[in-house]
């Protein structure tokens, strides 16, 4: 279950890796009053994934991916409020007004690394929050900003009172991401990034350009992310200050370790399983719901560093040892 | 025909402390050469600077008769300078063969490519295989680094600095660290490297160096003290004093 990629694994797509699909379908008829949390899950599991390709295989730690979360979700509500609320259209701005933030800050940020790159990354979700809460006549400050009307998809579906439009709508979305995660993490490229993360002093001996590499890599991930806003400001039909917070981000790490970094699927349950809890949770416990949360990570990190992932890999090479 | 690799009048200081001082240097085409020197007598520095991890204070170093002083690490490679290091330096939970594939592919320029499986790139597969079999090492290929023994992880710094096709190679005490039942396996892939490579090697192991080098340079306190032929070396006085003295005192 481990996708590391490299001029020798096997890039075909393996009978398990359909399970997520299946389950996602099998919500859509089984669950009918959870699909708007099932919406959220999937946007967030993109999310994931952006992080998932410098995180777990750049070796980029960072903690202000909600930059480009936020601002993809801004650039599509503003497009949707002002000009035009075609929902592709608005998915295309916030993935490259999202990208475009990530080369410009990329080129910055990535001449540093490990503590003082993550105190950039959060000076970067700081700057965009505080343009955000200001610029008022555009974002609609601490309101957010609503009002606005997604026309239907491909001028096709409608977005519905019970969101089955929007479920499926991620879902496809999702699809397609995930298909283009997984190429890029089996290319020569996703190889190279590898390797930095693997050992970025032999990287630099091997004659790779390891800062532009990771420039790009983060461009990649950033224009994800904003595809990942732009999902949520449509299937919500709102963008709130919330999007570019830094707790997103932190949110958004802890989902991913949870899951398991460097391995695809990790940006899959991770989410999957916080966000289910955090619903469970708040539900039954109202009032201290995070210490679940957090009790649920702490034992991640302290006994299972892969993350869940990690623990069923662990599980099944005992099986295997056993029966052998 | 220029030398493989030279410097001249190359100087490095860290403030006031001088650790390199007007090193001229030359390395010749196909040359087997050896650089020694007491424990810090500015060998790394040597190394870091040539290669272009770190800047000189002055001077120049040139490839193949280029001035490469202001390029950067990745355009020194291009040129033809391939490392390895003291202390491994390897893509630890990768396949042995995907650390020596990630080099070729560099050098063929294919690692920016992002859409076709890098597997569907036989070319670097099959030449990094052929590459470890030259080393011994094909039938490791598929195990991570992680779980070779030391002796053969020190052979997987010398196959990806391979993998780079130098015309240059600078070899950081290529046996530091393993044990000297195995060491000897390192000295024959020394011994069966391609005689067009100008090497490059700093080495503590004095056996190792009079065996391999037919040149060798003395650096102590940053400067050059003497350079010549191994029975030039072993007979010099000065080098006795300062560094043999040491152990034939």
């Amino acid at each position: 279950m481990n996708h590391t990629g490299g001029y020798v694994a096997d890039p075909r797509i393996r009978a398990i890796e359909w399970l997520p699909w299946a389950i996602a379908l099998l919500c859509y008829f089984v669950a009918p009053t959870y699909l708007p949390l099932g919406s959220y899950v999937l946007t967030m599991i993109i999310f994931a994934l952006s992080l998932d390709l410098i995180l777990g295989y750049g070796g980029i730690i960072t903690l202000g991916h909600s930059a480009y979360f936020g601002t993809g979700a801004y650039a599509a509500g503003i497009l949707a409020a002002r000009l035009t609320g075609e929902p592709l259209i608005g998915l295309l701005a916030g993935t490259l007004a999202a990208g475009l933030l990530g080369l410009i800050t990329g080129l910055i940020i990535l001449r540093t690394r490990g503590l003082a790159l993550l105190m950039l990354t959060l000076a970067i979700t700081s700057l965009c929050f505080e343009v955000a809460n200001k610029a008022t006549s555009w974002t609609g400050g601490a309101d957010g900003l609503g009002g606005f009307t997604i026309q239907p998809i491909l001028g096709l579906f409608k977005f519905d009172f019970l969101g089955k439009t929007a479920y499926v709508y991620c879902l496809v979305v999702l699809f397609a991401c995930w298909w283009l995660v997984r190429r890029l993490v089996y290319s020569p490229f996703g190889a190279s990034l590898t390797g930095v993360r693997e050992n970025n002093v032999r990287m630099h001996a091997a004659g790779a350009p390891v800062y532009r590499r990771l420039v790009i890599a983060y461009t990649i991930s950033a224009a994800l992310a904003g595809l990942a806003g732009a999902l949520l400001t449509q299937t919500t039909q709102f963008v709130g200050l919330k999007v570019l917070g830094f707790e997103l981000s932190g949110e958004l790490m802890v989902m991913l370790i949870l899951g398991g970094f460097g391995r695809i699927y990790g940006a899959f349950v991770g989410p999957l399983v916080f966000l289910v809890a955090q619903d469970y949770l708040a539900k039954q416990f109202p009032e201290y719901w995070y210490f679940g949360i957090g009790a649920m990570l702490v034992l991640v990190v302290m006994f299972a560093r892969g993350g869940i992932l990690g623990i069923i890999d662990a599980i099944i090479a005992r099986l295997r040892r056993t029966q052998s | 025909m220029s030398p493989a690799l030279e410097t001249q009048s190359l100087c490095k200081s860290f403030g006031a402390l001088t650790v390199a001082s007007e090193i001229n240097f030359r390395l010749e085409p196909g040359a087997r050469h050896a650089l020694i020197g007491p424990n810090g007598a500015g060998k790394t520095t040597f190394v870091n600077m040539l290669t272009g991890r770190i800047p000189p204070t002055s001077g120049r170093i040139l490839i193949g008769g280029e001035d490469i002083t202001a390029l950067g690490q990745a355009a020194r490679v291009k040129r033809g300078l391939g490392r390895t290091f003291q202390i491994n330096t390897l893509f630890q939970n990768v396949a042995v063969v995907d650390n020596v594939a990630f080099a070729v592919a560099e050098r063929e320029g294919i690692a920016w490519r992002m859409f076709r499986p890098a597997r569907s790139y036989r070319g670097v597969l099959d030449e990094s295989m052929a590459l470890l079999d030259t080393l011994g090492l094909a039938a490791d290929a598929r195990l991570t680094v992680a779980g070779l023994p030391y002796g053969k992880q020190r052979l997987v710094e010398i196959a990806i600095a391979l993998g780079l096709k130098p015309s240059v190679l600078l070899l950081d005490e290529p046996a530091a660290g393993v044990p000297s039942l195995e060491s000897h396996r390192i000295l024959e892939v020394l011994d069966a490297l391609p005689k067009d490579i100008a090497i490059l090697i700093i080495e503590h192991d004095m056996d190792l160096v009079f065996r391999f080098a037919q040149r060798i340079t003395v650096l102590t306190q940053g400067t050059v003290l003497v350079e010549g032929t191994p029975a030039e070396i072993a007979a010099d006085h000065q080098v006795r004093e300062v560094y043999l003295g040491e152990r034939h005192a």
